[in-house]
């Protein structure tokens, strides 16, 4: 490509930055044992729960931000955020929503009233520090299905919570894990019963709108023995000139036999071409297989934020269990991604897949970093990992750093990683046949993530899809 | 139909055509020939807006449209084809759905409707039978794993439910055995109607018995150095480059 027009001014269409104006309760800047006390109150808490914030937050003064990742940002001031931002009408039915809320939704294609609701999906909206609608909630509960906020599941479900809060990522796992321990403010609690094939898509869509908020999600994910459930997560975030923390904790819990999907569409605001403004992503996601034969896959595709860092993990403790991570991840404008899996294999003969695909145009810049563990205990372990980097543009780029540590023998490994280019050979092929630069683009890409976005519900890969496109949009010339 | 006015092109800051004319009329079929390295296919990649190309002179204008003035998709969706001699792969994309987004990208630019799925499902299917290509060859990704005559078959396929009206060979026959290069003529024979054209390339004798051409241009130094019909192919089979003193770069 002609290293003239690569860089010409790119038009890239952030279409879901507008801002709802909402009448919020927004908590100061700043962060103490107090600010903690305020939101535990904010969201009636039992008291076992605000002790385990404040023990979390106890241990997160002690620690360090992590600085290992190929990343480069200005440091978060931590008193210069505020931690909760909830809009202020209290909210019970849906009437009582601030209408404002639901036109935000329905801008975003997820329609929250009773009869647009999207069929075969029940979502959980939240917004900054709360979630303001749950679908499809009572046709779930004739299942014995729970989808509900964490908050709410902090009320109703206390020995559930108690049971698995922390289990899988614990307090003091890391800097940012442990920050939201202390703070997190809300997203999904899920049970599915013994034997349950959950019959719809879970979808919780995380919106930030305030200024200057961070959001601290917190989800939790129970499948008992013999069931399953396919749960879909969206995010995006306003046009901001300033950054935005993000810091959220997904635990995922597979008892035997049990099957978790967990797809992610990440479309935080990206910042702009000079890494102005944007979503700094921090983010820990991991998964237990805890029964025989149980079996997690993540499948993300990441295209906003500023910054990733988030490496969604499974941990293989089951005999026959096993683990998929299915990445694609798209740095363009001054976007960088630090991002991969982690591997645990524990118990006999358990299998993990990883498949990640990153792309990196205009001065993006794209790291995977995965660790494949085999313990002691694993015997035949297996483990196959394939990693390709697409470069589109020459002053962006990709690396990976792929992590091994076997304990026994008897396991299979196998790493493969490529890195290629749009060639301009390729492009010119494609566009002699009539289809313009930015199709041609997009077909090239789309074939690359092939792999990875078969892997998402349908609705979600077509959403993906259109995402990668409009991320591309301006980055060839 | 096209038409060539003192053209000058460079590739790296090297001038590789100098003052080059050439005027092809509808329905004409024209051949250029030359030793290697003379622009032949500099003269097919300039006119397809290759990356590789600086027009840094002259006019062309293709169905009375200024042609320099249009990038590579758009010169495509005009009507101008050109055949790869290494037709290039495009991993993770099947080749149906390319053909398809190809020539539904050329029906907008026509503003018209998209083409009917199962129809154009048939279409394909009628020619894949009809010129012997390999069925798999819709089902696989762009070009990946074809083979050196399944690729060369495949542009055919491309050119067949593109219909273009000026019709570019690039050393199509290279590497073809006779059974496949007698298929490639067939497919530019059954698309000759007296409006389209045909700008080839070719060293190969046989090609041109297959498909006969109306014109015959030796390259030399940049531009036309000797025109004639199908003659002139005949003799330079006979006496080479050398024997017909076009013979500008013997090793």
């Amino acid at each position: 490509m002609k290293n003239e027009t690569i860089n010409n001014v790119i038009q890239n269409d952030y279409s879901l930055g507008f801002e709802t104006i909402v009448n919020s309760d927004t908590f100061p800047k700043g962060l103490n044992e107090d600010v903690i006390k305020a939101i535990s109150a904010k969201k009636e808490e039992p008291q076992w729960l605000l002790d385990f914030r404040l023990k979390a937050y106890k241990k997160w003064l002690t620690m360090e931000e992590p600085n290992w990742a190929k990343l480069g940002y200005d440091k978060v001031d931590y008193q210069d955020i505020s931690y909760f931002s909830a809009p202020k009408k209290p909210i019970g039915s849906l009437d009582e929503v601030d209408p404002e809320i639901l036109k935000t939704y329905e801008k975003l294609g997820i329609p929250l009233e009773e009869q647009k609701k999207l069929a075969g999906v029940a979502v959980d909206a939240v917004f900054d520090s709360v979630s303001v609608k749950t679908t499809f909630q009572k046709e779930l509960e004739e299942l014995g299905i729970i989808f509900c906020s964490i908050s709410e599941a902090a009320n109703k479900y206390p020995d559930l919570l108690k049971k698995y809060l922390a289990s899988v990522v614990p307090y003091s796992d890391n800097y940012f894990a442990t920050l939201n321990c202390a703070v997190f403010t809300d997203g999904s609690f899920v049970y599915i019963p013994k034997n349950t094939k959950c019959p719809m898509e879970l979808s919780t869509y995380f919106r930030i709108n305030a200024l200057n908020t961070g959001q601290f999600e917190r989800t939790l994910i129970i499948a008992e023995e013999g069931s399953y459930v396919s749960y879909n997560e969206g995010c995006s975030a306003p046009i901001r000139d300033d950054s935005q923390l993000h810091a959220a904790v997904v635990e995922l819990v597979a008892l035997k036999d049990a099957h978790i999907k967990y797809s992610t569409i990440q479309n935080w605001y990206p910042g702009d071409k000079n890494g102005k403004g944007g979503i700094l992503n921090f983010v820990t996601k991991r998964g237990i297989c805890k029964g025989d034969n149980s079996k997690i896959s993540w499948t993300q595709v990441e295209t906003g934020s500023l910054v990733t860092w988030k490496y969604p993990s499974c941990i293989l403790k089951g005999n026959n269990s096993s683990g998929e991570f299915y990445s694609v991840a798209l740095t363009s404008l001054a976007q960088q991604a630090d991002t991969g899996t982690k591997m645990i294999h524990i118990g006999e003969n358990t299998k993990s897949t990883i498949i990640s695909k990153g792309i990196s145009a205009l001065n993006g810049s794209n790291a995977y970093r995965g660790l494949v563990k085999v313990a002691k205990s694993a015997k035949n372990a297996r483990n196959i990992s394939a990693c390709d980097s697409l470069l589109i543009g020459s002053n962006c780029s990709a690396h990976t750093y792929p992590y091994q540590d076997i304990k026994n023998s008897s396991a299979k490994i196998e790493h493969e990683a490529t890195t290629s280019k749009i060639s301009d050979e390729q492009l010119f092929y494609i566009r002699q046949r009539g289809i313009s630069e930015e199709n041609a683009v997009s077909l090239i890409v789309n074939g690359f993530c092939k792999d990875v976005l078969e892997e998402l519900p349908m609705e979600f890969a077509v959403e993906a899809k259109a995402l990668l496109d409009v991320s591309l949009e301006g980055s060839v010339g | 139909m096209l038409s060539i006015k003192n053209l000058d092109v460079s590739i790296a800051n090297k001038e590789i055509l100098k003052d080059f004319n050439l005027e092809i009329n509808e329905g004409e079929v024209h051949v250029i020939m030359g030793t290697n390295g003379v622009g032949k296919s500099t003269l097919v990649k300039a006119l397809s807006d290759h990356y590789d190309c600086e027009v840094t002179k002259g006019e062309v204008t293709f169905k009375g449209k200024d042609l320099l003035e249009l990038d590579a998709s758009q010169r495509a969706n005009e009507g101008l084809f050109m055949s790869f001699q290494n037709p290039v792969e495009v991993h993770g994309v099947n080749n149906m759905y390319f053909l398809k987004s190809a020539v539904n990208e050329k029906r907008a630019y026509k503003n018209e409707e998209e083409v009917n799925s199962a129809q154009f499902l048939k279409e394909v299917k009628d020619i894949i039978k009809k010129y012997n290509i390999n069925n798999e060859v819709i089902k696989r990704n762009v070009n990946e794993g074809f083979s050196g005559g399944e690729k060369k078959k495949n542009e055919m396929l491309q050119l067949l439910v593109l219909k273009p009206d000026l019709i570019m060979l690039d050393e199509i026959d290279s590497g073809l055995d006779i059974d496949a290069i007698k298929l490639v003529a067939n497919a530019v024979n059954s698309m000759l109607d007296g409006k389209r054209s045909v700008l080839m390339i070719t060293h190969y004798d046989r090609l041109l018995e297959l498909i006969k051409p109306d014109f015959v241009h030796i390259i030399k130094d940049g531009k036309i150095a000797k025109s004639g019909d199908y003659n002139l192919a005949l003799e330079l089979q006979k006496r080479g480059f050398e024997g017909l003193g076009e013979d500008n770069e013997s090793s």
